[in-house]
C-alpha cells in the first residue's frame, strides 16, 4: 500500500511539473508580447515598454522567469493579475471555495441518482431496465450547457424558484443559486455513474457463488449487501473518481452559464482579457483537480480491493 | 469490414418468393446495426444532408434580419419562429449544421491521422517505443480537452481553428490507444507471424492486414469521438470561445441568453435539442459499427488508460 501511494504521488507531481512547463512555456511563447495587454489600443514608447518589461520580468529569459515562477508558487505567491493588480491567489481563493462546493453538491447528485438509478436497473431486469437504459442513453448525451439552459428556462424563468444567475450574498443564497448549477453539472456523469453500476452489479448477480448463497436460503439482502454489492463496487469507485475530475472540467461551462463566481468563470473571463498570470494559475489548478481525482480514485480502488495491494508490490 | 461483408449472405440467396431478395439488404443492416442503429444512421444522413445542401433547403437568408418579427412564433413565413433580430431560426438551424460539423469532422480526421501511425508504431514495435508513446498519452490525458482549447484560445484568440487545433491534440490519445489495444490483439495472432516469416515488410502487415481487420473497432470508436467532438466545440461556441457570434451555429445558438431570459425556448433549445440528438445517433452508431455495448465508452476512454498501459508485459519492462 505504501509503495503503491509513492509511485501514485510520485507520478502526480511529475504530472504536475510537465504540465505547469507546458502551461507557462505555452503561454509566454505565444503572438504577441504580455504586455500588449496592458497598452490596450496604444502605441506606447520605448522607454515605457522597457519600465513595463522589465517590471513584468519579461526582459529576463524564459527559464529563469519559469524557475521565479515555481518557487514563488510553491510559496504560495502566484503574481498579479495584469487587469486588476490584485493578487492572483486572492483572485483564485475567493473563487475555488465556490467551484468546491458546487463539484461536492453535484457529486452528490450524481453519487444518489447515479447509484440508486444503476441498482434499480440492475435488480428489476425487464421493463424497468429498458426504461433506465433509454434515460441513462440520453443523459449522457445531454452537454452540461444545454442542460442549463433548459433548467433556467424552466426553473429559474417560467417558475422562479431558482435564480438564473449570479450567487448573491450569504451561505443561504450561496447554496440556493448553486442548485440548478450542480443540476446541469450532474445530468451526464448520473448517466455515466447508473450504467456502470448497473453493469458492475449485474455481473456479480450472475455469478456462481452469488446464486449459490441465494439458493442455500441466505436472506436476499444480506446476499447483495455482502457478495454483490461489496464485489461491484471497485469499477464503480473508479467511475466515481473520473467523474469527478470531469466536473472540474465541466465548471468552465456550467460558472459561465449561471454566472456563479468560481474558478471556472474566473478562466473563461482572464482568457478574454487575456490576464495570462491569472489563466496560468486556474489552469494548473484546474490540472491539479483532475489529477488528484484519478489519483484518489486508484487509492481508493486498492483499498476497496486487496488485491489490487499485492499487485502492486509484485509489479 | 471484410466480416461484414462475408457473414450474411447465404439465407438471402435462397429462392421463394422475389420480394424476399428485395427485402433481403434490409434484414442484414438491421442484423448488423440494430433498429436503433438504422434510425441513428438516417438521421445522420439527413443532417449531413442539410448541411451540403444548405443554400438549397433553407426558406430563408439565415442572417437577414427584419426587426418586425422579433421573437415571433412559429408561422408559415417562420416554420420555428424567429429570434430577437428577427432572424429566421430554421435557416439559422439548417446553416448552423454547417459548422457544427466541420469542426468535429476536423477534428476527428486530425486525431486519426496523427493517432494511428502513433498506435501502430507503438503496437508493433512495443518496448521503449510503446513506454514512451503511452508516457506522452498520459501528460495529453491530464489535461483536459476542454481546458486544452480554452488556453488555445487563450493563446491565439477566439476561432474555430485553435479550437479545433487543441482539440484534435486531446483527441489523440483516446483514439490512439484504442487503436493500440485492437492492432495488439492482432500483433500476436497467428497470421501476422506467418505474413512477417514469409518476409513481407512492417508497413505492408500493419497498413494491408493489421489496419484491415481493425477497422470496424476505429470507425465505431472515430464516430463516438466525433460526438463527443461536436459537443465540446459546441460548448466552446456557447462560451463565445470557438465559432463566432453572427455566423449561424448551434453552439452558438444556444448561448442567446436574452431570448432565455424573456422566456421564448424554441430559439435556445431547438439546436439544443439538435445537439443531443447528433450526439446520441453517433454514440448508437459508433457503438454498433464497433461491435461493442456502448456502456464501455467511459471505461476505454479514461479508466482503461491505466489498465491498457500496464497490461502487456512488453510496456511494463521498458517502462520500469
Amino acid at each position: 500500500m505504501g509503495r503503491l501511494l509513492l509511485h501514485r504521488l510520485g507520478g502526480l507531481v511529475t504530472t504536475l511539473l510537465l504540465s505547469s512547463v507546458v502551461i507557462f512555456g505555452s503561454l509566454y511563447l505565444a503572438p504577441g508580447s504580455p504586455e500588449n495587454v496592458l497598452f490596450g489600443s496604444r502605441a506606447p514608447s520605448a522607454a515605457a515598454r522597457a519600465a513595463v518589461r522589465h517590471q513584468l520580468h519579461l526582459d529576463q529569459p524564459l527559464p529563469v522567469r519559469y524557475w521565479d515562477w515555481l518557487t514563488g508558487a510553491l510559496h504560495g505567491d502566484l503574481g498579479h493579475s495584469m487587469v486588476t493588480g490584485q493578487s492572483v491567489a486572492s483572485r483564485v481563493g475567493s473563487g475555488l471555495g465556490t467551484t468546491l462546493l458546487l463539484v461536492a453538491m453535484s457529486m452528490v447528485l450524481v453519487i444518489v441518482f447515479g447509484l440508486g438509478l444503476g441498482a434499480v436497473a440492475a435488480l428489476r431486469p425487464g421493463r424497468v431496465d429498458a426504461a433506465a437504459n433509454a434515460l441513462t442513453s440520453v443523459s449522457v448525451t445531454i452537454p452540461p450547457f444545454v442542460a442549463s439552459t433548459l433548467l433556467i428556462s424552466v426553473f429559474a424563468v417560467r417558475l422562479g424558484w431558482f435564480p438564473a444567475s449570479g450567487t448573491g450574498t450569504g451561505f443561504a443564497d450561496l447554496l440556493r443559486g448553486l442548485v440548478l448549477p450542480a443540476c446541469a453539472l450532474a445530468v451526464v456523469s448520473c448517466g455515466f455513474l447508473a450504467r456502470i453500476t448497473r453493469n458492475s452489479l449485474r455481473e456479480q448477480l450472475e455469478r456462481e457463488h452469488v446464486q449459490t448463497a441465494l439458493v442455500r436460503g441466505l436472506p436476499r439482502w444480506v446476499v447483495l449487501r455482502d457478495h454483490v454489492f461489496r464485489n461491484a463496487m471497485p469499477p464503480v469507485v473508479t467511475a466515481i473518481g473520473l467523474l469527478t475530475s470531469g466536473l472540474f472540467a465541466s465548471t468552465l461551462v456550467v460558472e459561465s452559464a449561471f454566472a456563479v463566481p468560481g474558478i471556472g468563470q474566473l478562466t473563461i473571463q482572464s482568457v478574454a482579457q487575456k490576464d495570462f498570470p491569472v489563466v496560468q494559475a486556474v489552469a494548473l489548478l484546474l490540472v491539479a483537480a483532475f489529477v488528484i481525482c484519478n489519483a484518489l480514485s486508484d487509492l481508493a480502488q486498492a483499498l476497496i480491493d486487496p488485491r489490487l495491494r499485492t499487485a502492486g508490490r509484485t509489479a | 469490414m471484410t466480416t461484414l461483408a462475408a457473414a450474411p449472405g447465404a439465407p438471402a440467396g435462397t429462392p421463394t418468393a422475389p420480394g424476399r431478395t428485395a427485402r433481403a439488404p434490409l434484414a442484414r443492416l438491421r442484423r448488423t446495426f440494430g433498429i436503433s442503429g438504422i434510425l441513428a444512421g438516417v438521421f445522420l444522413l439527413a443532417v449531413l444532408v442539410l448541411a451540403v445542401a444548405a443554400p438549397l433547403l433553407a426558406p430563408a437568408d439565415p442572417n437577414a434580419q427584419s426587426l418586425l418579427d422579433s421573437y415571433a412564433g412559429p408561422s408559415s413565413a417562420h416554420l420555428l419562429g424567429a429570434d430577437g433580430i428577427g432572424r429566421d431560426i430554421l435557416s439559422r438551424l439548417v446553416f448552423g449544421s454547417r459548422t457544427s460539423l466541420l469542426g468535429p469532422a476536423l477534428v476527428v480526421s486530425i486525431s486519426l491521422l496523427v493517432g494511428i501511425p502513433l498506435a501502430l508504431l507503438a503496437a508493433w514495435y512495443g518496448g521503449l517505443v510503446d513506454a514512451t508513446v503511452a508516457r506522452v498519452f498520459d501528460l495529453v490525458y491530464a489535461l483536459p480537452g476542454l481546458l486544452l482549447a480554452v488556453l488555445a484560445v487563450a493563446l491565439f484568440g477566439p476561432g474555430l481553428t485553435p479550437a479545433v487545433a487543441a482539440l484534435s491534440i486531446a483527441y489523440v490519445p483516446f483514439l490512439a490507444r484504442i487503436v493500440r489495444a485492437a492492432a495488439l490483439q492482432q500483433r500476436n495472432s497467428p497470421y501476422v507471424d506467418a505474413l512477417a516469416v514469409q518476409g513481407f515488410g512492417v508497413v505492408r502487415i500493419t497498413v494491408r492486414h493489421i489496419l484491415r481487420n481493425i477497422a470496424p473497432v476505429v470507425l465505431g470508436q472515430a464516430a463516438i469521438a466525433f460526438g463527443y467532438a461536436l459537443l465540446d466545440l459546441a460548448s466552446l461556441s456557447y462560451l463565445g470561445l470557438a465559432v463566432q457570434a453572427p455566423t449561424s451555429d448551434w453552439g452558438v445558438m444556444v448561448s442567446d441568453s436574452d431570448a432565455l431570459m424573456k422566456g421564448y425556448w424554441l430559439p435556445v433549445l431547438a439546436p439544443g435539442v439538435l445537439i443531443v440528438l447528433c450526439v446520441l445517433s453517433l454514440t448508437v452508431l459508433g457503438a454498433r459499427i464497433s461491435g461493442e455495448r456502448p456502456q464501455s465508452y467511459l471505461r476505454l476512454r479514461r479508466g482503461a488508460t491505466k489498465r491498457s498501459t500496464t497490461k502487456p508485459s512488453t510496456t511494463k519492462g521498458a517502462g520500469a
